[in-house]
């Protein structure tokens, strides 16, 4: 993956790197088009990979059955032939058209991308992580209170908060044992979810004392400045206060709309952008939405109906990024510029 | 017919329609409670939970495993919380009484 640099040009900047968003690179690809998919997950997939990874799915042309993983590492292995850029673990803030008539990106790590034209594939909205309803929480975020580990080694020698009962939360509270100064971890029963060794691992450093466990939920955080001092539990026995600079929440992941709903984009229902049907494009001419994101009269959020949406839409963003070329109609089984571009050999057969 | 007695995320108390065999959620999600239910009911996203009136809590079948295990995941919770893609409608429930929870 390449590292991101001050600014890059693509064709097509595509915001969301579910299905929709994996197989418009396809798409694009076949058109001669140069993609990079944005995510604000670290890996790609979206709900098929962050939700279900594991369930079947029934309803994939071709496919009587899927797993939402195996659906992703096959669009993956589809799209591989485009070398399009895969950049993860970024939001999409914002973006505005250029006088020039492109459209310049920008995401929360700073990175700023150049694209002739936009496709929102954004599904629900992105992935989040959830929040405790602590008073004065937002003052703490990213200087005590962290909601993923960036930087193990600013954790050495902290009283850490470990809050949650699921793999991360068990993961980090073992890792983190080896160099903070105390680790406690927090979670409402002892019914953890987490791989069994995990939990076996924790339970371990509990009973040498490398670790604590309470039994309780949070109930607020003290400190000034950002600076966190001590944080109060709700447990059984009453409120317990614990001395602590670091707090780590691992309470799984929400979906929110996010800063789409700034965009100045129609939108229906307050959650959906609306786009025709012939291109699939929004309110702004130049940017598509495509998949679960957007709506038209009969929209089903159906995988399926995504990429059909990215195929429709991928032609007009040729007509967009290549005012000058003639879109010509071609199938990948016939066309040896197709082929070429998927890099298949023209001569070999499916058996 | 059976109703499904509804509190609103801003406090207004709604009586919804029913259909024998639906989940809950879906007669919240089609009745604009404002329930997404972004996971059609796999019990994948917590997007339907739901704070069940004490008096019910207890005759509504037991949440299985998944259930309370996502429940777990929630930074709050009440002790009569359910995701109510779990609790499927049946005229038995008439009355049902419940909150929405406040999205996490
Ligand atoms: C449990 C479950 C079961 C399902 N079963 C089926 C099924 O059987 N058949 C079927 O067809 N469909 C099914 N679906 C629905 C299907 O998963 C969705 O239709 C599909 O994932 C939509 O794809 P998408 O690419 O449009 O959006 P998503 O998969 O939602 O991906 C959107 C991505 O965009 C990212 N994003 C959003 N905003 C930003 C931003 N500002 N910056 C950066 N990134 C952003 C998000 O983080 C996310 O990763 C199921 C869904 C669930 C949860
Ligand atoms: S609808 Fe997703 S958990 Fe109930």
């Amino acid at each position: 993956m390449p590292v991101s640099t001050a600014s890059q040009s693509y064709d097509v900047a595509i915001i969301g790197a579910g299905p929709t968003g994996l197989f418009s690179v396809f798409e694009l690809g076949l058109l001669g088009l140069k993609a990079v998919v944005l995510d604000v997950l670290d890996k790609p997939g979206g709900q098929c990979a962050e939700l279900y990874p594991e369930k079947p799915i029934y309803d994939i042309p071709s496919w009587p059955v899927i797993s939402g993983q195996e659906l992703t590492d096959k669009l993956l292995e589809q799209i591989a032939p485009f070398g399009a850029d895969l950049k993860l673990g970024r939001q999409v803030k914002s973006f505005e058209r250029r006088a020039d008539g492109r459209f310049q990106l920008t995401t929360d790590r700073n990175d700023t991308i150049d694209a002739a034209a936009v496709f929102i594939a954004a599904g629900a909205g992105s992935f989040t992580p959830r929040k405790p309803k602590l008073e004065g929480l937002d003052s703490f975020e990213g200087k005590s209170v962290f909601y993923a580990v960036r930087d193990r080694a600013s954790f050495a020698g902290k009283d850490i908060v470990v809050a949650g009962g699921g793999d991360s939360a068990l993961d980090w509270a073992n890792d983190l044992s080896e160099i903070a100064q105390t680790i406690t971890l927090v979670h409402r029963s002892d019914r953890f979810r987490a791989a069994p060794a995990s939990v076996e691992k924790f339970r371990a450093l509990v009973a040498e004392g490398k670790a604590r466990f309470v039994e309780g939920d949070l109930a607020s955080l003290t400190g000034t400045g950002g600076k966190l001092q001590a944080i109060a539990l709700k447990t059984k026995a009453g409120i317990e206060t614990l001395a602590a600079d670091r707090l780590l929440a691992f309470y799984g992941l929400n979906i929110e709309l996010g800063p789409i709903a700034e965009w100045g984009l129609d939108l229906a229902d307050g959650k959906q952008i609306k786009v025709d049907t012939e291109k699939f494009q929004t309110s702004t001419p130049g940017v598509f939405a495509v998949g679960d994101i957007n709506w038209y009269p009969g929209k089903l959020k159906l995988i399926l109906s995504g990429f059909h949406e990215a195929a429709l839409a991928s032609q007009e963003a040729f007509r967009v990024a290549r005012p000058d070329e003639k879109l010509r109609f071609q199938y990948t089984t016939s066309s040896s510029e197709l082929q070429q571009r998927l890099n298949v050999n023209a001569t070999k057969k499916v058996a | 017919m059976a109703v499904l007695n509804v509190i609103d995320r801003d406090g207004k108390a709604h009586q919804l329609e029913t259909v024998e065999g639906w989940r809950v959620m879906e007669l919240l999600r089609d009745q604009n409670m404002g329930v997404e239910g972004i996971c059609g009911g796999a019990c994948d996203c917590a997007s339907c939970h739901v704070i069940v009136a004490e008096d019910w809590a207890a005759r509504l079948p037991e949440p299985r495993e998944d259930e309370l295990f996502k429940l777990d995941e929630l930074p709050e919770i009440a002790p009569t919380s359910r995701l109510s893609c779990q609790i499927i409608w049946s005229d038995g429930l008439d009355g049902l009484s419940l909150t929405i929870a406040e999205s996490a």
